[in-house]
């Protein structure tokens, strides 16, 4: 038989939860015996092969295409898996939500006090994903299963959630791996 | 002598003092009732309801509700769960909940009540209203954003400073903690060593210059969950 695939995504979020995920340190020997990873920034898959048992999304919804990205995610895996605070919550991206937009991008491209932009141009490429209203956590988007919040997860929640779905045993957080920082 | 009442919390039996609370037996008992509005030195208010539990039947307050000789109350139900659950939930997507640069997480009711709930993410859509910050005060800072209404300051700052620093003002969705001062929380006569200024259960009103002082790991409810205390049978 052959191994699960695991698909992972950094949408809007900063790949602290992917950082934290690399912090299980040497069990991900045992974690590559167990999966194989398919699309991901760890093995720098752009496209899904096959169908995936687990997509972790890091990251909420702050434009277009993390919420095309997210789509996909649901379209391609059996369970899907916010972790992190901005897939759970919104986290840092979603303080700009009760910000008017036209102030972000003054801030961002116009009045900041480093910026450096003599045309007075707010990017415009087409090629550029457009920006949502707000920032939406991953479950506003499309249906989650299960949610890990944490700034980020620790490494010994993930482990424990991965091992316990890979190993079809019960996913239950001791009190100490539940955290919201 | 005062006689002795009796009342049963989840089939066990309580002996309880006339006059006492619900909440306030329970805590003698070392049988824990969630809360977050009630604090041990401040009146009772019944304002944030998570101590609910059923008293023969009827929903009431523990930390108002007196005790009655042979009142029978359920308490750890899952019915009571799922209420209180909602309760904290609405608390969070009401408010902006930062908790990963929160001074107070670690040490912050509302997050410890969601931790021993077990909820990892609210199932009710996240509001994001337009909150402020009041940071002119030399000393203490006030973070509308995460301030759950729960009345503790003003009941701190009437009852045990004798000042009348806050006030709430407005109603519904609209209601905030307000200052009485001229504009903002300096222009009133708050001072650090009062007690309102730690009483908050939540990051709302935050001393300055010692924020992050406890490191993590151990911070009032990494370890245990918020109510271990009473269960232990600590609390006095």
């Amino acid at each position: 038989m052959s191994k699960p695939k695991v698909a992972t995504t950094s949408l809007a979020g900063c790949f602290g939860c992917h950082m934290s995920l690399l912090d299980i340190d040497e069990r991900i020997l045992e974690l590559v015996e167990l999966i194989d990873f398919d699309k991901s920034p760890i093995d720098d898959i752009k496209t899904f092969s096959n169908r995936c048992a687990v997509g972790l999304v890091e990251g909420g919804c702050c434009n277009e295409e993390n919420v095309h990205v997210l789509q996909e995610f649901r379209k391609h895996c059996d369970v899907l898996i916010s972790f992190g605070d901005c897939a759970t919550m919104g986290g840092i991206p979603a303080m700009r939500n009760n910000i008017p937009l036209t102030e972000c991008f003054d801030e961002a491209y116009r009045s900041g006090l480093t910026v450096y932009n003599p045309d007075n141009i707010v990017p415009n490429d087409p090629e550029l994903p457009l920006l949502l209203d707000k920032v939406y956590p991953a479950h506003e988007v499309v249906k989650m299963d299960y949610f890990l919040p944490g700034c980020p997860p620790s490494a010994d929640t993930l482990w424990a959630v991965l091992t316990a779905l890979l190993t079809n045993q019960p996913v239950e957080l001791p009190y100490e791996l539940l955290k919201y920082d | 002598m005062a006689e002795k009442l009796t009342i049963t919390i989840d089939g066990v039996e309580v002996q309880a003092q006339p006059g006492q609370t619900i909440l306030d037996a329970a805590d003698g008992a070392g049988i824990y009732i969630p809360r977050l509005c009630a604090h041990p030195d401040l009146k009772p208010i019944g304002s944030c309801r998570v101590c609910t539990v059923i008293v023969d039947g009827r929903p009431q307050a523990a930390c108002v509700k007196p005790v009655a000789d042979g009142m029978t109350i359920e308490n750890n139900t899952p019915e009571l769960l799922e209420h209180r659950r909602n309760l904290i939930d609405m608390m969070f997507v009401e408010g902006n909940h930062f908790c990963m640069f929160c001074e107070k997480s670690g040490n912050c009711e509302l997050q410890a009540l969601a931790y021993r709930f077990g909820i990892s993410a609210p199932q009710y859509p996240f509001q994001f209203p337009a909150k402020d910050v009041d940071a002119s005060h030399p000393d203490v800072m006030l973070d509308h954003n995460r301030c759950i209404m729960c009345a503790r300051c003003v009941r701190a700052s009437q009852e045990l400073d004798g000042k009348n620093v806050f006030q709430s003002i407005g109603r519904g969705f609209e209601r905030k903690i307000g200052v009485n001062g001229e504009r903002d929380l300096a222009d009133t006569d708050m001072d650090v060593k009062d007690r309102a200024a730690d009483i908050c259960p939540v990051g709302c009103i935050i001393k300055k210059r010692v924020g992050f002082e406890i490191p993590v790991g151990e911070r009032k409810y990494d370890h245990k969950p918020i109510g271990s205390e009473i269960e232990e049978g600590e609390y006095v």
